[in-house]
């Protein structure tokens, strides 16, 4: 599923399958403010359900349909996308994502351990649809924050947000 | 009124500069610009095109005259995030990327803390994880000054200043010596936030009883049962007396009842009686009648 570069201690991603057409990602040691020591296998599921995320949000830009969202995302974050959908919806708009990489790090593990912040360099290309029509394709490189909080099954996304690299 | 009029001179200077600039041949698009700000861009060229503006954060399509300044009104852009602007139509298709910052003022703070409820005197019991968003919920992640207080039932105070982090900040608090409600909050910028911490008495401290006869019975009676801090341990905590006398074994559990604990026993000379609750022991004694 993905390429996976591990760096030093960095966290293993067990159970995944690789393929070379998949982003490369890569997860760098920890480096946490926060008391609680963060287990390995934690983080390891944080990850996995991070990437699993960036799927589900291709998969609901390319069809501008949110409710393909519900599992990965939570309170402002889904509702920020989803309301990017129905804006896109309206305009006649489609964008098609192509998740090309990762470098992830996680910098921030709450001590009661309920809340988890990850920063990703992630590359990605995106292709813009007017009505069916394509406008253009650019590649781009954004530095994203991600909070997520762990729900009965997962850790989901609560904040999703993008700054310049 | 003068914040109002000096940001107004600021936007049209801005648009003064842009439209300069675009006399001159250059492309202006803000690099960067806050979350929920106006702002404007000049395309270059002439004639008519189409503005789009994407990312996962928001979709805008708007048509634009080239050559002559767009003005985008507050709140046009308010989620922060990494954007990319495609313009096609005129003499060519341009892309632009540029990014929307958080807000600089907190203004909704994200405050978790825990435990609600804890014994009393815990080292670093209470802690204590703290997000500090913008009005328009990105989370600021530009380092903030933060302040943690924890006021005690008695007026005592622990504070602790630490600054945000990628956003978030945390702390870690002693539970203070006596019982009662603990006020937490969390402040950055002028925003605060408060949680309420319930601390209970600890474990029973220096547990002791005395014994007396009762007819043909031993009367068994705790003194007032305190923590090591001297809080009043709750009614229905429970008290367990044994007696142990000629190989055999008796035990008796006891709520306690308005602080202290008391029930009757066999009187057995030569019995040994000992008193506990939960893992604390307390006197022993040895009857002889």
């Amino acid at each position: 599923m993905w390429r996976v570069f591990a760096v030093g201690c960095a966290l293993t991603l067990g159970g995944l399958a690789y393929a070379s057409a998949q982003p490369e990602v890569r997860v760098e040691p920890l480096n946490l403010a926060g008391t609680r020591n963060l287990q390995q296998q934690t983080a390891s599921a944080a990850v996995r359900d991070y990437l699993e995320s960036w799927q589900a949000l291709t998969a609901a830009f390319a069809q501008n349909r949110a409710a393909l969202l519900d599992r990965d995302f939570v309170g402002i974050a889904r509702q920020r996308l989803g309301n990017t959908m129905q804006q896109q919806s309206e305009l006649g708009l489609r964008t098609q994502y192509r998740d090309l990489g990762h470098d992830i790090r996680v910098v921030f593990y709450s001590p009661e351990g309920l809340s988890l912040e990850l920063e990703d360099y992630v590359e990605y290309d995106i292709q813009l649809f007017d009505h069916g029509s394509s406008k253009g394709l650019q590649h781009m490189k954004a530095k994203y924050v991600v909070v997520m909080t762990p729900a009965e099954t997962r850790w989901r996304i609560r904040v999703f947000q993008a700054e310049a690299q | 009124m003068r914040g109002s009029r000096t940001a107004l001179f600021t936007a049209m200077a801005i648009v003064a500069g842009q439209y300069a600039m675009a006399q001159s041949g250059a492309s202006v698009f803000p690099a960067k610009l806050e979350a929920g700000s106006a702002f404007s861009a000049v395309f270059p060229g002439t004639g008519k095109a189409t503005l789009y503006i994407v990312g996962p954060e928001g979709a805008v399509k708007r048509d634009v005259e080239l050559g002559a300044s767009t003005i985008f009104p507050i709140g046009s852009l308010y989620n922060a995030g990494h954007y990319l602007a495609f313009l096609a139509g005129g003499s060519a298709n341009t892309t632009y990327e540029f990014d929307v910052v958080p807000a600089s003022k907190p203004a909704e703070l994200s405050f978790l803390a825990r435990p609600s409820r804890l014994p009393v005197d815990m080292p670093g019991g209470i802690t204590g994880a703290l997000y500090v968003f913008d009005a328009y919920h990105n989370l600021i992640t530009r380092q903030i000054p933060v302040h943690f207080e924890l006021s005690g039932p008695s007026g005592e105070k622990q504070i602790h200043d630490e600054s945000t982090r990628d956003g978030a900040a945390w702390t870690a608090m002693n539970s203070s010596p006596h019982q009662g409600v603990d006020k937490f909050s969390a402040e950055a910028g002028r925003v605060s936030s408060v949680r309420v911490i319930r601390q209970f008495p600890g474990d029973p401290c220096g547990l002791k009883m005395s014994a007396s006869p009762s007819g043909d019975m031993l009367q068994l009676v705790t003194e007032p049962v305190r923590d090591c801090n001297g809080n009043a341990v709750p009614d229905g905590t429970v008290v367990t007396f044994t007696e142990t006398y000629d190989g055999a074994e008796s035990t008796v559990d006891v709520p306690l009842k308005r602080g202290i604990a008391q029930v009757e026993m066999p009187s057995h000379s030569g019995a040994m009686i000992s008193v506990a609750s939960g893992v604390v022991l307390g006197n022993q004694i040895r009857w002889e009648r």
